[in-house]
């Protein structure tokens, strides 16, 4: 065990835990922060997408002791953002969600995306999108609601 | 008169040698390449220098999971970066490889055909060897990339799998690898003939 201090949605938080500890664990068992999810535990599926540094990372497959002192966002603290309120605004108007279970993971893939990339094309959306699974297949409503958002940041409205 | 005699004998054994020596050294140049060779197609190395959008990963060389791209700096796309799961370091706890600056090398810098089937050592000879596709690059800056960069290291210590298991290593010790690019560099980088 050991203890690391980490920075999450901009507060400070501390934790002790095996330095081998996923960092999905450590959000989710120590600090209580349920809304990253576990899906397949080997970085395919992208539910458990937070940023860390401001790269979208899979925190199922990153150790805590690899994290260093970058921040962390988690999808309870992405609203925060400009980019990700107008993500989640978006999400919202076009009704995106069938059992959300991915959802939190689409969304940082989605901010992430729509930070680097203000207007994205198709292939934008499917290649930074393509990690990320839905069982429900809400694919189309998803890139319906990149486009809306990124339409809305570009309005300046973000 | 038999000085004279004695010095013509003496420069044409020299020039012998010389000519002997030639394409000995080449030769030998060109054997030491082969064990170079033998490391890049191994896939700890030609996993990273593909000729298509995606890395490839395992000894059997499959394409990467989770729909992996490319990206225009050969470090992913911005919801996929490659930074996203690979660290500074492996993670063994989880069996992601990790190193400095993950990436995929660039096109210009590939080993495989489109088919993911490795070029020939006389390609990649040239293809190494070629100033304009490898970032400008002699052959002993070839040889302190082979010695020094952090990616071509990783190679012999590229951590374990998620089974726990360890990954294979290239056919050779790195410093075996050192020493075949050394006599190669010095050999003055001979390719083998061919396509």
């Amino acid at each position: 065990m050991a203890t690391f201090q980490l920075t999450v949605n901009g507060q400070r938080r501390e934790v002790n835990v095996d330095p081998s500890t996923p960092l999905l664990w450590v959000l989710r068992e120590d600090l209580k922060m349920t809304g990253t999810k576990f899906g397949c535990g080997i970085s395919a599926c992208g539910a458990c997408t937070v940023h860390v540094g401001g790269v979208a990372t899979r925190s199922c497959i990153v150790p805590i002791s690899h994290l260093g002192d970058r921040p962390i966002i988690t999808i309870e603290g992405i609203s925060n953002d400009a980019v990700g309120r107008a993500v989640q605004d978006a999400w919202v108007d076009q009704d995106v969600v069938q059992c959300g279970y991915c959802q939190s993971g689409q969304i940082m893939s989605a901010v992430a995306l729509l930070k680097s990339t203000s207007r994205p094309t198709d292939q934008n959306i499917e290649e930074s999108m393509g990690g990320n699974l839905c069982r429900c297949g809400t694919y189309p409503r998803i890139r319906a609601a990149i486009k809306s958002a990124a339409a809305q940041i570009n309005k300046g409205g973000a | 008169m038999p000085g004279l005699r004695a010095s013509l004998s003496l420069s044409a054994i020299i020039i012998a040698a010389a000519l002997w020596a030639a394409p000995s050294r080449t030769a030998q140049g060109v054997a030491a390449w082969e064990q170079v060779y033998s490391v890049l197609t191994s896939p700890r190395c030609i996993n990273c220098h593909t000729a298509t959008n995606y890395p490839q990963q395992g000894d059997d060389r499959h394409r990467h999971v989770a729909n992996v791209v490319r990206g225009p700096e050969g470090k992913g796309v911005p919801g996929l970066n490659c930074a996203g799961c690979h660290q500074e370091t492996n993670a063994d706890s989880t069996g992601v490889p990790g190193g400095h600056n993950w990436h995929l090398a660039p096109l210009e810098m590939r080993w495989q055909d489109i088919n993911d089937r490795p070029l020939s050592s006389a390609a990649v000879c040239r293809q190494l060897t070629d100033r304009s596709r490898n970032h400008n690059l002699d052959g002993p800056g070839l040889l302190k990339h082979h010695e020094e960069e952090p990616l071509v290291k990783w190679a012999w210590n590229p951590g374990l799998k998620p089974d726990g298991t360890a990954r294979t290593l290239p056919p050779l010790t790195h410093e075996q690898f050192i020493a075949a690019t050394r006599r190669w560099v010095e050999a003055g980088t001979p390719c083998p003939t061919g396509k």
